[in-house]
């Protein structure tokens, strides 16, 4: 009954995979000294800052990285990537748009994201980072007005020293693990975020992260800073052209909500998947960590995964204030040959602190798609609360779901309440809709929609119904 | 409208349907009746395409297209429709959501404009009191905890709302109490007209005692050994299957 047009398929699947004909600039490639004094100079960063990656690098001579991931692949060679790319002849970032090349304008507008004033997002404020640069920030001078400083980390760290300074690093250590040093040694560029006390955000602010160079690794850097009583909405897109080789991301995502503060920060994750038979893909290894500073804080990740060969996070919350809150709401799709290995970790240290974990995991074709999550309550953590709630969804029988649920729990007088459920979507129920007049995709789609439909709902909507769409497109072909 | 020739149907590699023959006119209202297990049901899904029923032989013509070549979501759109005995349930989907887009399905397929959320709810609202179904439910997730009354009525509402010219009713009056099992045959009497035709699968009399069928057929090993006008029903009532 599952008739599925396959050329369809094929042409549908990655919308987002073309190459930009752009000439690039990349520096040798290669990880050693030399290679992070040169993207420090490229960056024309201050003394300090390069200090800091070295102290990075020199802390990565002792490491190795980890091996433990519920997933497969060879071995990366460090020293076969180039670790910074930008468009040729892109000395500075452009003051207007009228000075962005035409070429990367355009790019943009092709995934959606129109930079030009007359078609920009209502709304929404877009950093636009390209390969290893940012390229274009919409919005600035409304942002500029309210105080909210929105710019890229580049730029955050000649103009905002000593935020930088203070918090960059403070969530993430620069010796956590392997790849979270190597991003600390040779990061690019990313987004600064810095929201003054009793600010509201009025708009949503958001990155959208391109790969276009081949053989290039993004190291994107993302620092959001909610002073005191303030509010933020962020939301990052994330798309690749289709090529034969594995390209790695590895970004570090720090952030800080203060007393009464408020970060929500959403991930529609894109990137190209690798095609049908496994080959290509981008590696997304990422680092993503709130800290719940103040007294009455609160941090939100909201994340839908449907693209990358391989997904490996785990956005997580310390919850250091009193009465703070953190969420965790996520969809992860796998189709084909891809593998997520994804989840968060809850640490409660402070007193009347909440979670909430929403994680919906997809895998049809011959996928493996992991839920690994801890939830850990500190001694002082009086009367934390914490319900996690792990559904995985199969579609087919060549695909497996893992769910790896860990709590660690040293206070006496909390509460932990854990739901886990595993299901496929059944030919009854495909048949139920079809016949009703809908094709087996759309069938499909709604099904799915249905289960994910509790965390595509946090999105902000500008977003929702993308990300609805998104869900779809990465499960054709999935069935029949 | 429906002309099934010899057919032969199987089920986990048991035949079920045995050289079954049936002609279905404009507007006639069939009813087959049959004791439990006899494979009543194999008719509604077979007729419907679902997969796990395979044609062994036969012919299936059906307003001079052959059927047993369309997917279902093509035979639905072609106008057929089966109100299932066992509703599925589809969690986190709501009732209002999932009934607009079927709806719109079978208007794009047309070549007419999709439903305005506004004329939706006032057309949903219309087919609900009919049936007398309070609006909140359309607030909840299809069929998920919905009482079997509740689901029987939501396929009627379905029925309403698509205007197929064949209506196959799979058991639709069991797990029916008394009111509703009348309200949902009044609704279903509104609709019949000269352009649409019904099969109803039933084992009891009850439900043809509303919805009077121009012709009975009784069902028994795979085939349709008797049929008759609406007496044939009353002397099986008395006298049962054997």
């Amino acid at each position: 009954m599952n008739k599925v047009n396959k050329d369809n398929f094929k042409q549908d699947k990655y919308k987002y995979g073309f190459v930009t004909d752009i000439e690039s600039e990349k520096i040798p490639k290669g990880l050693n000294e030399d290679i992070v004094k040169l993207i420090s100079k490229k960056k024309e960063e201050p003394e300090w800052m390069l200090e800091w990656r070295l102290k990075a690098f020199e802390r990565l001579q002792h490491m190795s990285p980890p091996k433990w991931v519920k997933a497969k692949f060879d071995d990366i060679d460090f020293q076969d990537l180039y670790y910074y790319a930008s468009p040729k002849n892109f000395k500075e970032k452009p003051k207007s748009l009228d000075e962005v090349d035409p070429k990367l304008l355009e790019t943009y507008e092709k995934l959606g994201i129109p930079l030009k004033e007359q078609k920009v997002l209502a709304g929404v404020a877009v950093d636009a980072v390209f390969d290893s640069v940012s390229v274009a920030t919409t919005f600035k001078d409304k942002l500029d007005e309210i105080g909210v400083i929105f710019c890229p980390i580049s730029e955050a760290v000649k103009k905002h020293p000593e935020l930088v300074k203070k918090y960059l690093g403070s969530v993430i250590p620069v010796t956590d693990h392997y790849y979270a040093t190597l991003n600390s040694a040779v990061f690019s560029d990313g987004s600064f975020v810095y929201i003054p006390k009793g600010v509201r955000c009025p708009m949503e602010l958001s990155t959208y992260f391109r790969i276009n160079a081949s053989e290039t690794g993004q190291f994107e850097r993302t620092l959001i800073i909610a002073d005191e009583d303030s509010y933020v909405s962020y939301l990052e897109g994330c798309t690749a052209p289709m090529r034969d080789e594995n390209q790695l991301h590895a970004a570090n995502v720090e952030l800080i909500a203060l007393k009464n503060a408020e970060i929500k920060y959403s991930t529609v994750q894109n990137w190209y998947p690798g095609d049908e038979n496994g080959v290509g893909g981008i590696y997304n290894f990422v680092t993503k960590r709130g800290l719940c500073k103040g007294d009455n804080s609160k941090i939100s990740w909201t994340q839908v995964e449907t693209g990358s060969a391989i997904t490996w996070k785990y956005p997580s919350c310390i919850l250091k204030g009193d009465n703070s809150s953190g969420e965790f709401y996520s969809v992860a799709i796998t189709n084909n040959f891809q593998q997520a290995d994804t989840g968060t970790k809850m640490i409660h240290l402070g007193k009347n602190t909440k979670s909430r974990i929403i994680s919906k995991g997809i895998s049809a074709g011959k996928s493996s798609n992991t839920y690994r999550g801890l939830v850990n309550f500190h001694r002082k953590a009086k009367n934390a609360k914490n319900f996690t709630q792990c559904d995985s969804l199969l579609v087919g029988d060549k695909c497996s779901a893992h769910t790896i649920p860990l709590t660690e729990n040293s206070s006496n007088d909390s509460s932990i309440e854990h739901e886990a459920t595993t299901s496929k979507i059944s030919d009854d129920q495909l048949f139920y809709v079809m016949q009703r007049g809908m094709s087996a995709e759309d069938a499909q789609g709604l099904i799915v929609n249905g289960f994910c439909k509790e965390v595509l709902q946090k999105l902000p909507m500008e977003f929702a119904v993308e990300a609805q769409k998104l869900v779809n497109i990465s499960l054709e072909g999935s069935i029949g | 409208m429906l002309d099934i020739k010899n057919l032969n149907v199987s089920v986990e590699e048991k035949q079920i349907l045995k050289n079954l023959s049936l002609k279905v006119g404009n507007g006639e209202v069939h009813a087959i009746m049959g004791p439990n297990g006899s494979g009543k049901s194999t008719i509604a899904h077979t007729l419907a395409g679902n997969p796990n029923y395979e044609i062994i032989s036969g012919n299936v013509n059906f307003n001079e297209k052959d059927l047993l070549e369309m997917d279902p979501s093509e035979r639905s759109l072609s106008g057929l429709f089966l109100a299932f005995q066992y509703p599925i349930e589809l969690p986190g989907v709501t009732n209002a959501s999932y009934l607009k887009q079927i709806v719109n399905v079978h208007r794009k397929h047309r070549g007419e404009n999709l439903i305005e959320a506004g004329d939706f709810l006032k057309l949903l609202k219309d087919k609900s009191a009919r049936l007398n179904i309070p609006m909140d439910m359309h607030s909840r997730f299809v069929n998920a905890g919905f009482s079997g009354g509740e689901k029987k009525k939501n396929e009627v509402l379905q029925l309403d709302l698509l205007n197929p010219n064949l209506v196959i009713m799979d058991e639709t009056d069991s797990g029916l109490d008394v009111d509703a099992l009348k309200s949902t045959s009044e609704a279903v009497n509104q609709l019949r007209s000269s352009d649409r035709s019904f099969i109803i699968i039933t084992h009891y009399l009850r439900l043809l005692e509303y919805i009077e069928p121009d012709f009975v057929h009784v069902f028994q090993n795979g085939s349709i050994i008797e049929s008759g006008d609406k007496s044939l029903a009353n002397r099986i009532d008395k006298e049962g299957y054997a």
